[in-house]
């Protein structure tokens, strides 16, 4: 569910970055309060873990295929929302930095569909109210397939939101979103499956390594203020229609960061349309006509307006091709000179 | 090679690459941050069908693959992570986008054709740029340039343990899938009768492991604050590649370059 920065405009990103950045600012200040030297260690290295295990190939029986754990709920079910969300977002960085899984202009959208949901919305609305009491093997499993399915499948509505909103696809909504949720229902049940057999090993292996069991982590007042899940549920439905309005309301009211910035530098009034299809064939038009007299004569295909433009790009890579290879030639003969 | 392995051996190159002592790995880290950023923003502000626009783009990943003696190759193999899902998007654009924008030979070019090629072009240059700044640049580097930046020092600390204690949580989980195939020939993946124990101990071992950490990192006089980088200053060099790295990238964000230079040449 990684999404790549060819996805995304600059205008969401930014969205993105700052929702991403204020529910990291309130963890570090949550983190900061537990006042544990010991935590960011314990975070580093179960940061670590997550990458390592994501990288373990669980067999689905019956399917051939195979399928990996979820790290946010795991994360969080171990280290606590706040902590388990700070980890998750260093493996998002390392996983792009790395592998090129997702993008650095995309990390706040995969930071919020991944993480933030993960972990706040499985481990606080979910994973929490369930242990609250207590825990056991049956609660573990439900929470965690529970939590897994429903977090990702508002992660993957946030991606069609976003890619959608970023304006890169001709997709129609109804069609991305069939095709993001059902798969992700299936990975989130699989996922929450091997989340849960993770979770039930250290539970009957180490029980106080998991967070928020038994209410040790909340006070009587957060007691009386339980939500069930019909409520849960709810406000899960309220908070995603919110985000999603708010992200569509940003992609149409603010096309583009860079272009609105050049045309108050510049006043220049040559923004591409973005509108129908003809407003944008008649833009793509109006710029290939940039220099009508140098295209091929009597031509109007798309050959013969481009065509300055890819001899342009041959030429500007040759002079560079030549100019490399001078550079490497010269510092070459300068290197065997100073031997 | 096993997939664990494989993960191991790519960290391992991705570093010593990052370690090498040519030119542009010597530049400020926060220069190379700032400069591919801005990279990646320009890329991505351009409009789905403005190709020929975004070709101009190039010169920025070529130059640095050319002047860094850097293995386009081995860039080009990361593009497997990210190109299906691009291509996901991008592949049903001609399908719902059929106007037709002009002829090319004997074929009709719709928009939706240009919006896919232009989609898979701004995901394959974003991937290599962010792959020239690891490739040139360690981690510790860029933690040390996010510092600067006034990111939280907890924030940026955990990210460094996180990449030092990958390599040695990946070895572990290598051996243990060793040690569990060795067991169960002829499998391929964990059996579902294993998930928990097998992951389960993995994380019991790093946990302890975790603690292990924090008592040597005390004993080394831990009080908080952490080795981020070389703490290089910004020389001449730094802000001349930061100067011209923009205006470059913006003379080719905002005018047809290649055009402009093909015309001379074809009228």
């Amino acid at each position: 569910m990684h999404m790549a920065d060819a996805l995304v405009s600059p205008a969401v990103a930014a969205t993105m970055y700052v929702c991403a950045g204020a529910a990291t600012a309130y963890s570090i200040r949550k983190v900061r309060m537990e006042d544990d030297a010991k935590k960011i260690p314990v975070m580093g290295v179960m940061g670590a873990f997550v990458f390592a295990a994501q990288m373990i190939n669980f067999t689905i029986p019956g399917t051939g295929s195979s399928g990996h754990l979820c790290g946010g709920l795991l994360l969080s079910a171990v280290l606590g929302p706040y902590a388990g969300f700070l980890a998750m977002i260093g493996v998002l960085l390392i996983q792009c930095l790395l592998f090129a899984d997702g993008g650095l202009l995309a990390l706040g959208c995969n930071v919020w569909n991944m993480a933030f949901y993960g972990c706040f919305i499985g481990s606080l609305l979910l994973w929490k109210p369930m242990m609250r009491n207590g825990a056991s093997k049956k609660k573990i499993v439900l929470a965690s397939i529970a939590g897994c399915m429903l977090t990702l499948q508002i992660g993957a509505f946030s991606v069609t939101l976003e890619t959608l909103a970023s304006g890169v696809t001709a997709l129609p909504f109804t069609v991305f979103a069939a095709a993001m949720q059902p798969i992700h229902l299936a990975i989130g049940f699989v996922e929450g499956l091997i989340t849960a057999a993770v979770l039930c090993f250290v539970y009957e292996a180490r029980p106080e390594l998991l967070w928020g069991i038994g209410g040790t982590a909340c006070s009587s007042k957060e007691k009386t203020a339980r939500l069930s899940l019909s409520k849960t549920l709810g406000i899960l439905v309220i908070l995603t229609a919110a985000v999603g309005g708010i992200l569509s309301l940003f992609a149409s009211a603010f096309p583009d960061g860079l272009e609105w910035s050049l045309e108050r530098i510049t006043g220049s009034a040559e923004l591409e349309a973005a509108g129908s299809a003809y407003d944008t064939a008649a833009a793509i038009q109006e710029t290939t006509a940039l220099l009508p007299d140098y295209a091929f004569k009597g031509s109007d295909s798309l050959a013969g307006t481009s065509f300055s433009g890819i001899a342009g790009a041959v030429i500007v890579i040759a002079f560079c091709m030549v100019c490399c290879r001078l550079f490497q030639f010269f510092k070459g003969k300068h290197r065997k000179f100073n031997e | 090679m096993s997939k664990l392995n494989n993960t191991l051996h790519n960290i391992r190159t991705i570093d010593e690459m990052a370690r090498r002592s040519k030119r542009i790995n010597r530049l400020h880290p926060l220069v190379k941050l700032c400069v591919t950023v801005f990279y990646m923003i320009l890329v991505v502000s351009f409009d789905r069908y403005h190709l020929i626009g975004l070709m101009g783009m190039m010169i920025y990943p070529y130059l640095l693959f050319e002047l860094g003696e850097i293995s386009l190759k081995d860039a080009l193999c990361r593009l497997h992570v990210v190109l299906p899902v691009v291509c996901m998007v991008g592949l049903l654009n001609p399908v719902f986008d059929t106007e037709p924008v002009g002829r090319l030979g004997g074929i009709t070019i719709t928009s939706g054709m240009l919006s896919m090629c232009t989609l898979m072009l701004k995901g394959i240059l974003t991937v290599l740029s962010a792959y020239l700044l690891i490739a040139t640049t360690t981690i510790e580097e860029i933690c040390y340039a996010l510092r600067l930046l006034r990111l939280p020092k907890l924030f940026v600390t955990q990210v460094l343990l996180i990449y030092r204690y990958i390599s040695v949580l990946l070895s572990e989980a290598d051996h243990m899938m060793n040690a569990y195939l060795l067991r169960a020939p002829n499998q391929k993946g964990v059996h579902f009768k294993a998930w928990g124990s097998l992951a389960g101990q993995l994380l019991l071992r790093s946990m302890d492991r975790a603690d292990e950490l924090y008592q040597s990192m005390c004993l080394r006089g831990y009080r908080g604050e952490f080795y981020y980088g070389s703490g290089q200053k910004m020389s001449g060099i730094d802000f001349a590649y930061l100067i011209i790295w923009i205006c470059v990238l913006f003379i080719f964000r905002r005018f047809p370059v290649f055009e402009l230079i093909g015309s001379f040449f074809v009228s």
